[in-house]
């Protein structure tokens, strides 16, 4: 079967393939150079070695800025939404009414995209919350920012990880936790040393997804705060999108910034897979 | 399991799902209101005075033509979508069937790609689509199969693998051409994956904001709803219609909501299978 297969590769492969270079392969490589170049239009870039990175390392507080906010946000919303997903998705599986309803519910923003969800929020955040109390709006302190940001996360991100924690919680069978009942486990012991072991998979793939989705988040942050104020809330994503073409030298200085974002995002990927799948259970 | 319920559940959970939509009906009540009032007043219902009827719908719709976008977005999504069903599903099958050194390697390539944020390419890729002639809502779709094929070829592939050999091959030996196994046997039988992988790659494309932003010709009018609510957004200088705002809002979250309800169920299967992306 195989050997006839093959002949057939125009048709189920080049069309994938093609597009697979043109939107993945070329421009990732293209950006890889770029990322070494000094240029002011892509047709004619200098090669300039390591000077953009040089130029990042030593000279851009920018972008340690928004690496350092990026990092505390995504440490606040992982922990965030995590704990609140797992607690919705316990509270669930119990046997109560109302249940599909509930999860309808809480999946629902999920499929908002961020720009809108950005300015729902804003709106909400400004004119509902901050401007009566405080006579201020988002773009006033980055601590409102900050804030804003998780919430606005938190809300889209919740349900989607309820869903995986939920279907991770059904898959305990009941006779485990019924016998650590019979054999003395109180409530809090059940879940911290029965079920939650249980869970790992799902508590692993949740961590993971979470945590990207909060590094790399970019929409949500340019709806909200763009930013502002100055450039105090402005997240790596929107950092890199800003710098670039600010000044004649920005076009690579934004490349390698983006080179480096994703170094961090697939190292994190690796780390984060690694060392929670040593915490899974064999069954 | 008792067949005892715990009301006290029930009720916590009422008021939190309460709170948890509570943005959403905030957001219908004020696309009805005055601008003025939707400022002042963001929680009230509309009263005799700040009730305006449709008039933020008529006005926020003339002012960005956002029918025009809605159809941009649908065309985009669904061609995009179809596309990327159909090709990365033929590419999963003959990758894992033929095997080998190369087909492995390009299958990991594929996988590499999943790890590699948008931003990496984002100065790049809508120079090449641009010199390729991709900047129109009919030719997007191949730029979306492009960068999305990595996340469709892996969950595709994931599935071909739990697919018997016996039965691919009795549809050859009966003198099947492997296009006609393919379609006639396999496609058939993968049919869940293609309900996952089409819900998963409809909730990005349509909420895509940055890629169409940077690809699509914005000279010709060709907004999708994220970048036309973006645009009604940013380019009026601080002078924004909160009222008309408000309404596009509401028109942009309505086609998801009635989606959701309709396909609730795969969604959440979709989401349960697919969760393997960040």
């Amino acid at each position: 079967m195989n050997k006839m297969l093959k002949k057939w590769f125009p048709i189920f492969l080049i069309p994938t393939l093609v597009a697979f270079f043109i939107g993945f392969i070329v421009p990732f490589f293209m950006g890889l150079y770029l990322s070494f170049c000094e240029y002011a239009t892509i047709e004619s870039p200098d090669f300039v070695g390591f000077a953009n990175y040089a130029r990042i390392f030593t000279a851009d507080s920018q972008f340690w800025y928004s690496l350092g906010f990026t990092a505390l946000f995504t440490a606040v919303s992982v922990v965030v939404i995590n704990v609140a997903a797992f607690a919705v998705a316990l509270g669930l599986t119990r046997n109560i009414r109302g249940t599909n309803l509930f999860r309808t519910v809480f999946f629902m923003p999920n499929l908002i995209g961020g720009i809108v969800l950005g300015y729902i929020w804003k709106m909400i955040i400004n004119y509902g919350v901050l401007i009566p109390l405080f006579g201020k709006d988002l773009s006033y302190s980055s601590t409102y920012g900050f804030w804003g940001l998780v919430v606005v996360l938190a809300w889209q991100q919740i349900g989607y990880m309820m869903i995986i924690y939920i279907s991770g919680l059904q898959s305990v069978p009941e006779e485990v936790t019924e016998a650590a009942k019979i054999d003395g486990a109180g409530r809090w012991q059940t879940l911290r040393r029965v079920i939650l072991p249980m869970v790992m998979p799902s508590v692993t793939i949740c961590t993971f997804l979470s945590l990207t989705n909060s590094f790399k988040l970019f929409d949500q942050n340019l709806a909200l705060t763009d930013g502002k104020p100055g450039r105090l809330t402005e997240m790596l994503a929107l950092c890199i999108r800003n710098t670039y073409g600010t000044t004649p030298k920005s076009h690579g200085t934004a490349q390698a910034m983006a080179v480096i974002f994703f170094i961090i995002v697939a190292v994190i990927a690796l780390l984060q897979l690694r060392s929670t799948r040593s915490k899974e259970v064999q069954q | 399991m008792s067949g005892r319920k715990n009301p006290y559940l029930t009720v916590l959970f009422s008021v939190i799902c309460a709170v948890y939509i509570f943005p959403i009906l905030v957001l219908l009540i004020n696309s009805f209101k005055t601008k003025e009032a939707i400022t002042r007043q963001v929680f009230m219902l509309p009263t005799a005075e700040t009730f305006v009827g449709l008039e933020n719908y008529i006005r926020g719709v003339a002012a960005i033509d956002f029918f025009r976008s809605i159809g941009y977005s649908l065309i985009v999504t669904a061609l995009s979508v179809a596309l990327i069903l159909l090709c990365t599903s033929m590419c999963a099958w003959f990758l894992s069937r033929v095997g080998g050194r190369l087909c492995r390697a390009l299958y990991y390539s594929f996988v590499f790609s999943m790890a590699v944020p948008f931003q990496m390419v984002m100065f790049t890729l809508p120079y090449i689509a641009d010199r390729l002639g991709l900047t129109s809502p009919w030719t997007i779709p191949l730029v979306y199969l492009g960068f999305g094929a990595g996340l469709a070829v892996f969950m595709f592939t994931g599935f071909v693998k739990s697919i018997p050999l016996s039965i691919e091959e009795a549809a050859m030996i009966d003198g099947c051409s492997p296009l006609s196994t393919f379609f006639r046997v396999v496609l058939p039988i993968m049919k869940p994956t293609y309900i996952s992988v089409a819900i998963l790659q409809t909730m990005w494309i349509w909420n895509d904001y940055l890629l169409p932003n940077l690809v699509l010709d914005k000279t010709r009018g060709y907004y999708t709803i994220p970048m036309a609510i973006q645009s009604a957004m940013t380019d009026s200088y601080g002078t924004v219609d909160y009222g008309a705002f408000m309404a596009l809002l509401t028109l942009a979250v309505v086609p998801i909501v009635i989606f959701y309800i309709a396909c609730q169920k795969h969604i959440i299967k979709g989401v349960i299978s697919g969760a393997v992306k960040g």
